[in-house]
């Protein structure tokens, strides 16, 4: 219990200072680099609320393919990130109520809301409980068993984008130059290579007849 | 482990057929590469009669299956085969069209597959996320063909356009879905209906419920272009290339109308006193959109875009009664649409001089003289859409109104005889422009051997309904009826 309770507070704390040195630190690869640390702390809190298999998504996805996007995106820009900042104190009121506002709703969401629209307790597919089924199980039975169908079609969904991709946009370019392998492999040292014996005096450049 | 039972795949046959050849088609063309566009369009039209013949033996009872998200009864039979009838015939009478004005890729015939699967799908949604999904599978595969003629201009700002409202009309849906959802507690339109049901009986329907309901219609209404969410289809169905825009008026919009029942029938027939009102506002606005907007229009193509939206209005008073005799008027109406729109397209298709494809209802003066049997069809054609008897679309007309007549709403169908009065106006002005104005250089012949035969075909079909209506009669009328079990 104390361990679990200690893991917390370490992934938490560690979250929230990385979160903020996202924002705070002045060279955006480092930025970068702290918002990949948030995204793999906060995957371990998922492990400890027991949905393991959003902690996978958080690192595969936003890990994997997310945060290294942004890293190529900032290192290949060159983006004078001074001057972003250049405006700070200029939009800090206006900034200041809006975020003001949105705590207030939020806080007024939490406390009276809720309640005012009856909603019914039956789901189409109710989380199941987490020490009986892993979720990932769960997700799985979902979509590869109850609903394979529509897995399926959305299969074909993203086959006929392709199609549609290659369709409107692939044009035929003759002038592009193309590796073929069997003609290289196929090159024969006697016709690609000639010997020129190069007399004396000559100094070696090609005489038209 | 839990229990894991195989679900039946049998009653997803057409579309398991469909979806399995799309992808080998898909494969043939990749390797073999745009010189297959033409075996695969005929390839593609065979899969699709191969797949209506599925749908046509398929077991008829309503079952379910996929857990509940997919549902095959009478209903769904009756669409799908309307379905693959009007993607299977613009398909083919794109052909030339297709050879000629630079779309030969081979992914054209593909995407149409693609969508008339996506179509297939959203007739047997028994779930709202089914539904989505199949609705975007329809649509996605629609903006790109909407914009598949990527040199022309026109084309891709139709396409752009479609994908922009139709991405908007997809948000609205899926808002509807989540309140819907929310709400009720389930996206099955088992648990939705009895959601609905539950709360009517106590009184009122709950304000979340009806909120989503209305944001439900209107994504639909956009799918099936009705007053007020039309302004993209005139837009679309000009810029598109022809056997494209036939397409688009012949076969999603009969998969909307499907959706459109299927959802306001099936979960929310509880909630009929609640969705009447919008089916008879986008009704009566479409009705008169469609038949007073046409007037003005010199181009052809989207003269028909508008008299679309009016057809819609028309179909949508049988959806206004609410009773199985106006399930039955629609799916007649909706029969009887197809087949005029298809042949109408056919003629635009035909009209072509010096290799030029010309889209102008000047383009069409005095073609009674210069190629007679061709303006006579259409005059057939734009007889049957005005709705003068004994031609078919008299027949689609009748049964609508009649239903509405029955059911109380005789303002609402008042207000569609006066509209079709209008709408005759310019209808007929066609077949004047055709018969009396001094004929221009005539149209380049031959028209084609498919083209020829489609004329010919829908031609007859619309000419002589009156001669013999029961299959289709017959087929709406139980198709209705398994509706309201």
């Amino acid at each position: 219990m104390v361990i679990e309770q200690i893991t917390f507070y370490i992934f938490a704390v560690v979250t929230v200072v990385s979160g903020i040195m996202v924002i705070g630190s002045k060279n955006p690869v480092h930025s970068v680099l702290f918002l990949i640390l948030a995204f793999f702390n906060s995957a371990g809190l998922f492990v400890l609320m027991g949905s393991e298999f959003i902690a996978m998504i958080l690192i595969i996805v936003y890990v994997g393919a997310v945060a290294v996007l942004f890293l190529f995106v900032v290192m290949m820009l060159d983006v004078d990130f001074s001057k972003f900042r250049a405006g700070f104190t200029k939009y800090l009121p206006i900034g200041g109520v809006v975020g003001v506002i949105l705590l207030a709703e939020l806080i007024l969401v939490l406390t009276a809301g809720s309640g005012s629209f009856e909603l019914p307790s039956k789901t189409s597919s109710p989380t199941p409980d987490p020490s009986i089924v892993e979720n990932t199980e769960a997700l799985g039975n979902i979509l590869y068993t109850d609903y394979a169908y529509l897995f399926q079609i959305s299969g074909f969904i993203l086959l006929i984008a392709m199609v549609g991709a290659i369709v409107l946009t692939h044009r035929k370019r003759d002038e592009v130059k193309k590796q073929r392998i069997s003609d290289q492999v196929n090159r024969d040292p006697k016709e690609a290579v000639t010997l020129k014996k190069v007399g004396p005096g000559e100094d070696g450049t090609w005489k038209s007849d | 482990m839990t229990e894991y039972d195989s679900p039946n795949y049998l009653i997803a046959l057409p579309e398991i057929f469909l979806a399995g050849t799309s992808l080998i088609l898909l494969m043939v063309g990749v390797f073999i590469g745009n010189r297959s566009t033409t075996i695969l369009t005929w390839a593609t039209s065979a899969i699709m009669m191969v797949a209506l013949i599925m749908v046509l033996v398929g077991d008829e009872s309503r079952s379910v299956t996929f857990g509940g998200l997919f549902i095959s009864d009478i209903f769904s039979t009756y669409m799908k085969s309307l379905v693959l009838i009007g993607s299977t015939i613009t398909l083919l009478i794109g052909i030339s069209y297709v050879k000629r004005e630079g779309m030969n890729r081979f992914e054209f015939p593909i995407l149409i597959l693609f969508a008339t699967t996506g179509m297939l799908l959203m007739i047997s949604a028994n779930d709202l996320i089914a539904l989505y999904v199949g609705l975007e599978m329809q649509s996605l595969a629609l903006y790109i063909i909407a914009a598949f003629k990527r040199e022309s201009i026109r084309s891709t700002e139709s396409g752009l356009k479609y994908f922009v409202l139709g991405a908007l009309s997809s948000g609205l849906f899926l808002y509807g879905a989540s309140l819907v959802y929310g709400f009720s507690g389930g996206t099955g339109f088992t648990e939705i209906g009895f959601a609905v049901s539950n709360i009517s009986d106590q009184g009122n329907l709950s304000l979340g419920l009806l909120i989503g309901l209305v944001f439900l219609a209107a994504a639909i209404a956009f799918k099936v272009s009705a007053v007020p969410f039309h302004m993209w289809t005139p837009d679309v169905y000009e810029g598109a290339p022809t056997p494209v825009t036939a397409f688009f008026a012949a076969a999603p919009k009969i998969a909307a109308m499907a959706l459109l029942i299927r959802l306001f029938i099936g979960p929310f027939l509880d909630a009929f006193d609640q969705w009447q009102q919008i089916i008879v506002f986008i009704s009566i606005a479409s009705m008169g959109l469609g038949a007073f907007a046409a007037i003005l229009q010199s181009n052809i193509k989207r003269l028909l875009a508008y008299s679309s939206i009016g057809h819609v209005g028309y179909a949508l008073v049988g959806l206004a009664a609410g009773t199985e005799e106006g399930i039955k008027g629609v799916l007649i109406y909706l029969a009887i649409y197809m087949t005029m729109t298809i042949g109408a397209f056919a003629c635009v298709l035909a009209m072509k001089r010096k290799g030029q494809m010309v889209e102008t209802i000047d383009d069409l003066s005095g073609l009674s003289r210069t190629n007679p049997s061709m303006a006579f069809v259409f005059s057939i054609f734009m007889f049957s859409m005005a709705g003068i008897p004994p031609l078919a679309g008299f027949f689609g007309k009748f049964y609508v109104f009649m239903a509405a007549i029955k059911a109380d709403l005789i303002g609402l169908a008042i207000i569609g005889v006066l509209a079709s009065v209008v709408g005759a106006f310019y209808y007929i002005r066609i077949v004047k422009v055709m018969y009396f104005d001094k004929p221009k250089e005539a149209f380049d012949r031959p028209i084609g051997n498919e083209l020829t035969f489609v004329l010919a075909v829908t031609g007859i079909i619309t000419g002589l309904f009156f001669a013999y209506p029961d299959p289709v009669l017959d087929g709406a009328a139980i198709a209705a009826r398994s509706l309201f079990y």
